[in-house]
């Protein structure tokens, strides 16, 4: 049910106070968006009102929800995170679902609109891939105008399920995103997540991806574009709590205006993560001299046979790449534009079919 | 093809250029006629890469001097595209990587920027493809290479058919070849130079930028023009390509060591 009123403040309502920047998490991300707004309940109807789910996939009801709901935030050690416990303040609308064993589902659509009527839509998604299920998901979370969108995903990959979750979050610059996607891994499991997020005032993801005993493939692509005075953190944090697990992550920034994005990737091994493979890449392209990039690898490693690679980039659009395309007759802003999409493209065609027909940044890549 | 009545396509006149405040170019004069093939030749440093840069519009050079006249207009007050899109080409030395943009996407953009200067209609997606796959025989291409981003992953010699095949499309009234024969083994060479000789024709005309006589062994000039300093300083016909091959450029330095004197 939705709620009909809110707390009036958002320390109310997440029963504690607003993340500050004396805080290390939060040190790069005022969260001055999100408190510009006053909370308000939803009251756009019900967000699943169209839902239709493909073959393969079936509900949870709500006595299995409460039963499941949690436990993975809980395993992976945010469900004590402002963002989440907000969340769980604000009435969230809940869909939890399950992939039966070894079945291969069709593709999954699921899009969440926060509207322009500077409301809080809160959404908490429960994903149950059993063993050799298989599963694709389109999501989309968005806002036309003033807006909030609290969103908390939890996965659960049991052993040899392939999970290709794909999150496009368009949003405003009046808009605010608080997003915590906890996945939990066992062997033999693969994860392949793409996040694009552009436009929002504020937008902070939280991937997190615990491989429980290893042995598993995770596949994370990243790509957030701020402009104007816009502000896009990515704090992901993958743990590998058994051997043999694999990680091949990029995130890519694109920082124009007075942009600021800030990346955090941990990657944690511990003693019992021996002969991991993980590889971070982080490379961001500044479009001006406001923008501001702030990247941080995190790597904490206890284990010995491990291989483990992280790499971070800045650049500038080149001049000589420029300099040819022009040499072509194409005009410079559509030159620097084609540049812009061939930059981000190999973070795009990774997007689900359904995913990419929304366009992420067509605003950004195809108007002049 | 040398005809004195043919109309001068491009006209250089005491161009002088500098890049970083370093001067490069002190005044260079050369005037191609429609038909015609010219080769400058020079040492590394002579500035031929330079002049070649410098008529494209590339942004990292400084006029600080001369004119250069195209087909009667001013071409130093026109940016890059406007100058590849009236009909002037530049073939890199080095072509650029461009990772995530396709081949195909690339060579249709430029096309159409090229076709609608010049009135004609922008061609859809089909009717490029159908236009790409013919030019492609002019350099013997696999198609295989429109599907991949452009020149990412080239081989040298991929990169030079491939600025050849944009040769082919855009069809240009001045290509200027920047050291197009570097890095080509012999049969890629033959390849390129032959997609040069098949597009020349008597309105068009061609400045080929090479070290090395073996280019203009494939392809014949009308006037060779020998590059040091920063301007030319002999100009003849094919003869002159064949001397310097027989004597090097050691000749240069007493000819610039007496113009320093008088």
């Amino acid at each position: 049910m939705v709620a009909t009123t809110l707390a009036h403040t958002w320390e109310d309502l997440a029963g504690g106070p607003v993340p500050s920047r004396r805080m290390e998490d939060w040190r790069f991300t005022d969260l001055a968006v999100l408190t510009a707004i006053e909370p308000r309940p939803w009251s756009g109807g019900d967000p699943l009102a169209s839902l239709q789910l493909p073959a393969g996939v079936s509900r949870l009801t709500d006595a299995e929800l409460d039963v499941v709901a949690g436990q993975t935030l809980a395993h992976t050690g945010c469900d004590g995170h402002w963002p989440v416990r907000l969340n769980a303040h604000a009435s969230p609308v809940r869909l939890g679902l399950r992939v039966a064993a070894h079945t291969a589902s069709q593709p999954l659509a699921l899009q969440f609109d926060a509207g322009d009527q500077g409301e809080l839509l809160a959404v908490h998604l429960v994903l149950q891939l059993e063993p050799g299920a298989s599963l694709q998901v389109a999501q989309r979370v968005s806002s036309t105008g003033v807006g909030v969108v609290s969103l908390v995903c939890e996965a659960t990959l049991a052993a040899d399920a392939r999970l290709d979750w794909g999150l496009v979050a368009q949003g405003q610059t009046d808009a605010a995103l608080l997003g915590h996607l906890a996945v939990v891994q066992a062997p033999g499991s693969a994860l392949n997540l793409t996040a694009v997020s552009a436009g929002w005032g504020l937008s902070r993801l939280e991937p997190r991806v615990f491989q429980a005993a290893g042995a598993a493939h995770t596949r994370l692509r990243g790509l957030q574009w701020v402009d104007d005075h816009q502000l896009a953190d990515t704090h992901s944090l993958v743990r590998f709590e058994g051997p043999d697990g694999q990680l091949d992550q990029l995130h890519k920034t694109v920082a124009a205006g007075a942009g600021r994005s800030v990346f955090n990737g941990a990657v944690q091994v511990p003693q019992a993560a021996q002969r991991t493979d993980a590889a971070q890449l982080s490379r961001s392209l500044l479009l001006s001299d406001r923008a501001r990039v702030d990247t941080k690898p995190e790597l904490e490693i206890v284990a010995d046979d491990v291989k483990c690679a992280h790499g971070a980039t800045l650049s500038r659009l080149q001049q000589e790449e420029l300099f040819y395309l022009q040499s072509r007759g194409i005009a410079a802003d559509q030159a620097a534009r084609l540049l812009l999409a061939g930059y981000c493209q190999d973070v795009l065609r990774e997007l689900p079919a359904a995913a990419a027909g929304w366009q992420p940044l067509a605003k950004q890549l195809l108007e002049p | 093809m040398i005809r004195p009545d043919a109309p001068v396509l491009l006209e250089v006149r005491d161009l002088r250029a500098s890049v970083e405040d370093q001067p490069i170019l002190h005044g260079v004069n050369l005037t191609i006629r429609a038909g015609e093939i010219h080769a400058v030749m020079g040492r590394n440093g002579s500035g031929k890469s330079t002049l070649s840069k410098v008529l494209a519009g590339h942004p990292a050079y400084t006029v600080t001097g001369g004119t250069v006249t195209y087909q009667g207009q001013n071409l130093l007050e026109l940016d890059p595209e406007q100058r590849a899109r009236i009909g002037l080409f530049l073939g890199f030395q080095y072509p650029v990587e461009i990772p995530g943009v396709s081949n195909l996407e690339f060579l249709r953009v430029a096309t159409n920027a090229r076709r609608q200067q010049g009135g004609a209609a922008e061609l859809d997606t089909f009717a490029f493809e159908d236009l790409v796959r013919e030019r492609l025989a002019v350099v013997q291409m696999d198609p295989a290479f429109l599907e991949r981003s452009v020149n990412e992953g080239f081989s040298g010699g991929e990169k030079k058919r491939n600025e050849i095949l944009q040769m082919a499309l855009l069809e240009p009234v001045v290509a200027i070849l920047d050291e197009t024969d570097s890095g080509l083994d012999i049969d890629a060479l033959r390849i390129v130079a032959g997609g040069v000789n098949q597009l020349a024709s008597p309105d068009n005309a061609t400045l080929l930028i090479t070290h090395y006589q073996r280019l203009l062994d494939l392809i014949t000039p009308d006037h060779v023009h020998v590059m040091a300093a920063g301007r030319i300083l002999r100009s003849g016909g094919p003869e002159l390509a064949h001397e310097l091959e027989r004597i090097g450029y050691d000749w240069v330095d007493q000819e610039l060591a007496l113009a320093e004197v008088g």
